[in-house]
């Protein structure tokens, strides 16, 4: 904790300075050096915003051509439009990519970052080990786009979310393009064209994507995923949820999907296999992190497909999900198309780097929070420490795991392993609060002791039900606590047969005091249940 | 034989009101959970009525359909703005009923029939303590009550040594219950139980009096607490499981929206219950500095026409102004228009808890685009105009941006993060707890002067036209 506060203003001795007066951060832009990468990662639009922020920005000549943003656009938009890599970088306090910087032989980028200066691109650290040695030696920081955290605060800077969200899209529109067939089913003067069959393996944020842009070209679309939780994100696009006879759960940790049991592989490929004779479009886009892409899609499966079928293997990257896939390129095999591209985002270049540049954007606007121009790194916070691959020199990838938010298991079966876990002031916590129990339980036994046994007894109901009570009450949604509220009031009023049970007596004064209690007891449980009722007709979607 | 089928039914009856209660916590279900409560209700009272009935069996069934009859009544006549003083007012009702029962149960001939003198003075204790917090509930619900219907003001009424008031009133009670254990016959024990009734009132009225209106959710909530405890005391002094269990549900479910309150607030529960608002904190807070920026209702209305996201965020000042309904109208025009309306509610909004949903949901908002707080305040960098309405410590920077603020360190949505605010307000008075408001200096905020329910619906013309 004291060292990532020490170290936390990484690029402080990168800050330039005249005298006192503090000079603005330079961005660069680079031109993508990777073959047939079309995307950059800023648009004019995202530069107009980060001067604003108090950075300048300078952008690589021609940087922004195969995206369709011209050097006249960005020089409009504010920025400098410098001729070469080199003098560009060595301008640079921060880089901005889109792709892993290169080694040789294709041009070697990492040898042109200034030592000090901040990388914030995609870097795989997990396939690129030699990479991060690399980075480390130049004593540089790197952020990596692709290990932004998935929690919610963070989705403003998934890149992969963006990036992923493209892709999806784009793989619809390769198969419709290899497909010999429309996908909208017709009845036309000329005769009827039936619609297409898609079939969406995994869905995550490209499944959901390619679902929709299926959806909206007029096809029939199915889709399957093991983590039964997405069936409600499934349906919502206007997909068919396909399910398995074979009940596991496939959900793995942060959002994505786990391996499954050999049998649950079983019931899926058979599934798989009678879809593949039924559906003209496989679209797959399973992944599970760290691993390579798990094949789904069966050489039998693909020959017992309708001629003309189309499947795009979005995983293509990873290996494939499909035992016939050939990374990068468009193969027909036995009269089905397999798309196999992995540059599906740099497709759709325009649009991609206007959402990676605003991915980039927010990043930067979070490490600004004086929007003076000056990126401060805070590594106690969960995102930044997230994508933080490499801080002046030092790997500190992969980042700690934080502890999942998972069902403690149960105290007595590892006491041992759950109090190492525990930091300090937490055991400290726990023990003052095993004291108070142990006070409470000699209490309690004091109480015993004296108490006559009916006593006890009801005791004990008296205690189960509170614990009942919060066990039921504590998950409410806040919008229905004024409804929980008028209903225990009404269920208060349960102190009528307390009142119930006097009134028989021949005193006539408690008879009295009884009837008076009866009487303002049931005006509070008519009251309150009805309306509560009222309330609750109002509560519609 | 019959005692063994009361047992079992009263055993159905918790069981239903557990169901109850798990019911209520989601809105599919929650009606159902309504209808369970009412089942558990029913099947107690037929059976106490069974086992116990007797001669007075009419007598009872007139009363109790005078009480349905009255209940009904009110619960048809109620405004929705009007739930809090209900609740409050129907919490009075347990807490006198509960007085009632233990003063009778004391009286009861029966009382003296306990021959073990042990299981006698414990006996004693539980009529002592179900007085207690029976006859707190009692008055504290009335003061809420008055003070929620605005009879009395909402300002905390901070008496010289109100702790040590409080104090002195719990020992006086602790003394008389010594005198009531020790009575040498029924005349000394009525009077020392009488003297501590009123005591208790006492130590109620001022409990509730000292609370601002800003933390009258918690204070609902903790009434509701005691009513339930109210009862379980009482169930022990009869020896009856179910009135236990029914009494420890409710005072543990009270318990814990009480909590959730406090914790939305960022205040200790026992800080909220002794009561005062920001009383020794004032002189440290900043004086803000700024122009306060007007705009018309036509501004209003073209930026709201304009914008792609938009955020209502109401408080208690929309229920005063029955705005509601116009603000519905407003969000499905909008909506129709292809703007993404939605509402931020912050946890103690209004005067009870969930207080603004209840209002939203009477006007036909759908509850899937009413978003807490946590839901909501990540969104507000991306959203275009955020309307506020009737708001003010809910939504103030001061919160988090001034450490002197009497309301420092509370979580409030952080609308000023939006491209736009538009406050609309009556005057640039304080809110309730009486803290100004730098959000109305920001540069990107406008004031909507005016009554809340003039504005919008001006809006909801302008809109409309």
């Amino acid at each position: 904790m004291l060292a990532s506060r020490m170290q936390a203003r990484a690029t402080e001795e990168l800050k330039p300075s005249i005298g006192n007066l503090v000079m603005p951060m330079m961005i660069a832009v680079p031109r993508e050096r990777f073959p047939g990468e079309r995307r950059v990662a800023l648009t004019p639009e995202v530069v107009g915003h980060l001067l604003k922020l108090g950075f300048e920005v300078s952008v690589e000549a021609g940087a922004g051509e195969l995206a369709a943003f011209s050097d006249d656009a960005y020089r409009a938009a504010g920025a400098r439009i410098v001729e070469n890599a080199p003098s560009l970088y060595a301008d640079a306090h921060i880089v901005v990519k889109v792709r892993a910087p290169s080694i040789a032989p294709v041009g070697d980028e990492v040898e042109l970052l200034r030592e000090g200066s901040t990388l914030i691109s995609f870097i795989w650290p997990a396939q690129n080990e030699a990479l991060l040695t690399r980075l480390s030696a130049r004593n540089v920081t790197v952020l990596a786009m692709d290990c932004v955290p998935r929690i919610s605060r963070a989705q403003k800077l998934d890149a992969l979310s963006s990036m992923a969200n493209m892709a999806g899209y784009r793989a619809v529109i390769e198969a419709a393009h290899q497909f010999g067939r429309g996908f909208m089913g017709q009845i036309t003067a000329a005769g009827k064209i039936a619609p297409a069959k898609v079939m969406v393996i995994g869905a995550g944020v490209a499944g959901l994507a390619a679902i929709g842009a299926a959806r909206s070209l007029g096809a029939i679309v199915r889709a399957f995923d093991t983590r039964p939780e997405v069936r409600q994100q499934v349906e919502s696009m206007g997909a068919e949820f396909l399910e398995l006879d074979y009940v596991e759960d496939g959900s793995g940790s942060g959002g994505y999907a786990k391996e499954m049991s050999a049998e649950f592989i079983a019931a899926e490929m058979a599934l798989f296999a009678a879809q593949a004779k039924d559906v003209d479009v496989i679209v797959t886009t399973a992944l599970i992190p760290g691993k390579p892409a798990p094949k789904l899609i069966t050489a039998d499966m693909v020959r017992s497909m309708r001629q003309g079928s189309v499947i795009v293997d979005m995983a293509a990257e990873q290996g494939g999900n499909c035992e016939l896939t050939r990374p990068g390129e468009a193969a027909s095999i036995e009269g089905v198309t397999i798309v196999g591209y992995t540059d599906l985002p740099s497709r759709m270049a325009t649009q991609s780097s206007q959402l990676y540049g605003t991915n980039l954007r927010h990043l930067l606007t979070d490490l600004t929070p004086q929007k003076n121009g000056e990126i401060t790194l805070d590594t106690d916070d969960e995102v930044m420490r997230g994508v933080t691959v490499v801080l002046r020199g030092e790997v500190k990838w992969p980042p700690p795991k934080k502890p999942e938010p998972a069902i403690a298991p149960p105290a007595a079966a590892k006491p041992a392993a759950t109090i190492a876990v525990t930091i300090e002031q937490k055991r400290r916590a726990g023990w003052i609060g095993v004291a108070g129990l142990v006070i409470a339980a000699a209490l309690l036994a004091a109480l015993g002791a004296v108490a006559p046994p009916a006593f006890v007894a009801h005791f004990t109901v008296f205690v189960l039900a509170i614990f009942v009570g919060f066990q039921v009450v504590w998950n409410v949604t806040p919008a229905l606590h004024t409804p929980l509220m008028s209903v225990t009031n009404a269920v208060s009023g349960i102190i009528v047969t307390g009142a119930l049970l006097q009134v028989g007596t021949p005193d006539h004064l408690v008879a009295i005091l009884a009837g008076l209690a009866i009487l303002v007891a049931t005006i509070n449980i008519a009251g309150g249940f009805l309306v509560t009722q009222r309330m609750l007709n109002m509560f519609q979607r | 034989m019959q005692t063994g089928i009361g047992s079992i039914a009263y055993l159905a009856a918790s069981v239903l009101f557990i169901l109850s209660l798990r019911g209520l916590s989601h809105p599919s279900t929650a009606r159902r959970g309504n209808l369970y409560g009412v089942a558990g209700m029913a099947i107690a009272i037929v059976t106490t009525l069974w086992l116990n009935g007797g001669e007075a069996l009419p007598a009872v069934a007139a009363l109790m359909a005078i009480g349905i009859a009255g209940g009904a009544i009110l619960a048809r006549r109620v405004e929705m703005t009007q739930m809090p003083q209900l609740v409050a007012a129907l919490h009075s009702f347990v807490g006198l009923a509960a007085v009632l029962v233990a003063i009778a149960s004391y009286l009861s001939p029966a009382a003296g029939a306990e021959s073990d003198s042990a299981a006698q003075s414990v006996h004693n204790v539980e009529i002592y303590l179900g007085v207690f917090i029976g006859a707190v509930t009692f008055t504290g619900s009335i003061a809420a009550f008055l003070k929620l219907q605005g009879v009395v003001g909402g300002k905390p009424l901070l008496l010289p040594m109100r702790h040590t008031l409080n104090l002195v009133g719990v020992f006086a009670c602790i003394a008389l219950g010594y005198v009531f254990l020790t009575a040498p016959d029924a005349d000394v024990g009525i009077s020392s139980l009488l003297t501590m009734t009123v005591i208790a009132a006492l130590i109620g009225v001022h409990l509730v009096m000292a609370i601002g209106g800003a933390d009258m959710p918690v204070v609902v909530s903790m009434l509701n607490s005691y009513s339930g405890w109210a009862a379980a005391a009482t169930g022990f002094m009869l020896s009856n499981d179910l009135l236990i269990v029914t009494g420890a549900l409710v005072g543990s479910s009270g318990a814990i929206l009480s909590y959730i309150m406090c914790r939305a607030m960022n205040r200790k529960f026992l800080s909220v219950i002794l009561g005062g608002f920001g009383t020794a904190t004032s002189t440290a807070s900043k004086t803000i500095e700024g122009e306060v920026a007007p705009v018309t209702v036509d501004e209003v209305g073209s930026l709201l026409r304009d914008a792609s996201e938009v955020v209502i965020v109401p408080g208690y000042g929309m229920a005063v102004a029955q705005a509601q309904a116009t603000i519905s109208e407003i969000t499905k025009k909008l909506r129709s228009k292809g703007v993404n309306v939605r509402f931020g509610i912050h946890p103690v909004a209004g005067r009870l808890p969930g207080h603004m949903n209840v209002l939203l949901a009477e006007a036909k908002v759908p509850y899937d685009i009413v978003l807490e707080m946590d839901e909501i305040n990540d969104d507000f960098s991306n959203t275009d105009v955020v309307l506020v309405i009737g708001a003010n410590d809910i939504v103030n920077p001061g919160a988090l941006e001034d450490p002197g603020s009497p309301i420092a360190g509370m979580p409030v949505l952080e609308v000023w993060k939006a491209r736009t605010v538009v406050v609309s307000k009556r005057s640039m008075a304080a809110g309730y707890a009486g803290v100004d408001n730098p959000l109305f200096y920001k540069e990107n905020t406008r004031m909507l002067f005016g009554d809340a329910k003039g504005s919008v619906d001006a809006l909801l013309s302008h809109l409309g036209a």
